[in-house]
């Protein structure tokens, strides 16, 4: 060390990483503001095109997104699902957490009455190939549905015994605890403001038809 | 005798066949297993891993003069997670069923021994035609193995190649081909085979040049 120190010190051996850091990141930076609106427009066209699956009769084209305050105070997404003959068929909640590997981003199907969950889609996840990722496939996601909204989800890893409780996947206890943490957490913090919602539709509500 | 390093064309030719990555250098196995349950899934796989190590190859060649030894192998990462990240945003805004499907693959090219091998093999040593040339023809390596198992899988499997029907309806798809079990079949049969096709013909050519010693001698 005392070498290095010799010849230039730090700096003197550093810089070039430290030139790249800065250039690198500068890039990213570029290519992150030019790129990240198209795939956010890629996620959206995902999101309404699975919104059907999630909630039963509901239309993709009359989906309404809304904005509203959660009980942590911070801005969330949801989106009040609509049928072909303009009934309120549900909502959809969009809400993510940590996985095992990155960040995981749901979709959560509820019913009108925010009582009973509808379904349960995986919109974004990393999770080790063939352990955590099988959270994306139907025979996982569908353990959800028609459980209890008002419950706390519970991971088991047996046959499941009580309403509220759904059995983890073999192999990503971590993956699956994850999903039901990122399901109970969206529904305490945003019961409550979808709750004020149902009844009332806000100024500036628009379907994506109208919005494009 | 300091050992003459190899020429642009000698670079490109070596990566394409007689020093395959995968079939000779058994490097980059996790997207080789991975992706090559179908063609589009390896083709875009081998574009991506294409982009990054011709991008990472002549920019490590350009700075090769500023490389201190021990901290290259940082300078190399560097380089190549900034251009994998911007191959992983590209696929998410313009391919993006393409991206779901890869999944973390694509970030995880990042960690593809191939990539890291040629800068520390060639770019950090030879000029940028050079080190250009050796990327190509091992992307173009990487890609033609991909495409031999991708289409061995995906023929087998589903009777399908890039999507498009090849065998009879009548054909039953072996299911276990584009499973796991079906990449570790297909990987270990191809390897032997390019291993016998090699032997066989080291052995030809060792005959022919005990002829010719033989010849000569008389």
């Amino acid at each position: 060390m005392g070498e290095t120190q010799q010849k230039g010190g730090y700096i003197g051996q550093a810089w070039l990483v430290i030139v790249l850091g800065l250039l690198y990141g500068g890039v990213l930076a570029g290519v992150q503001t030019t790129l990240s609106g198209r795939a956010a427009d890629n996620k959206k066209d995902e999101t309404y095109s699975v919104i059907p699956s999630l909630v039963r009769g509901a239309d993709e084209t009359k989906t309404i997104e809304l904005m509203v305050e959660g009980k942590n105070g911070k801005e969330a997404r949801i989106y009040r699902a609509i049928g072909a003959d303009a009934s309120h068929k549900g909502w959809v909640v969009s809400a993510g957490g940590q996985g095992f590997a990155d960040r995981i981003e749901l979709l959560i199907g509820l019913d009108p009455a925010l009582t009973t969950l509808t379904g349960l889609y995986v919109l974004e996840q990393k999770e080790t190939p063939a352990l955590g990722d099988r959270i994306t496939e139907a025979g996982f996601r569908d353990r959800f549905s028609g459980k209890p909204a008002d419950q706390s989800i519970v991971m088991v890893k047996s046959e499941p015994k009580a309403e509220n409780e759904v059995r983890a996947l073999t192999g990503a206890t971590i993956s699956s605890e994850s999903v039901s943490a990122i399901v109970n957490d969206a529904l305490a913090n945003l019961r409550e403001p979808i709750g004020r919602r149902a009844h009332s539709a806000a100024p500036g509500e628009a379907s994506r038809e109208t919005t494009g | 005798m300091a050992r003459e390093e190899p020429t642009a064309l000698e670079r490109f030719i070596n990566g394409v066949l007689p020093e395959n990555p995968i079939y000779r250098q058994l490097l980059g196995m996790c997207p080789v297993l991975a992706v090559t349950s179908a063609m589009k899934p390896a083709m875009t796989m081998a574009g991506a891993t294409a982009f990054v190590l011709i991008c990472a190859n002549i920019v490590i060649s350009l700075m090769r003069s500023l490389l201190k030894p021990h901290l290259r192998i940082l300078v190399f990462t560097l380089t190549i997670a900034t251009f994998v990240t911007i191959a992983d945003k590209f696929l998410a805004a313009y391919v993006y069923e393409m991206s779901k499907q890869l999944g973390p693959y694509v970030p995880l090219i990042i960690v593809n021994c191939l990539i890291i091998s040629r800068c520390e093999i060639c770019a950090s040593k030879q000029s940028v035609g050079v080190a250009a040339a050796d990327a190509v023809g091992m992307s173009l390596g990487f890609a033609l193995a991909l495409a031999s198992i991708a289409t061995v899988r995906e023929i087998l499997g589903s009777g399908m190649w890039f999507g498009l029907r090849v065998l009879p309806g009548s054909w039953p798809g072996w299911g276990i081909m584009v499973l796991p079990p079906g990449a570790f079949l297909s990987l270990g049969l191809l390897l032997g085979a390019a291993e016998w096709v090699s032997r066989k013909r080291a052995r030809t050519n060792l005959w022919r040049t005990v002829r010719m010693l033989w010849s000569w001698r008389r």
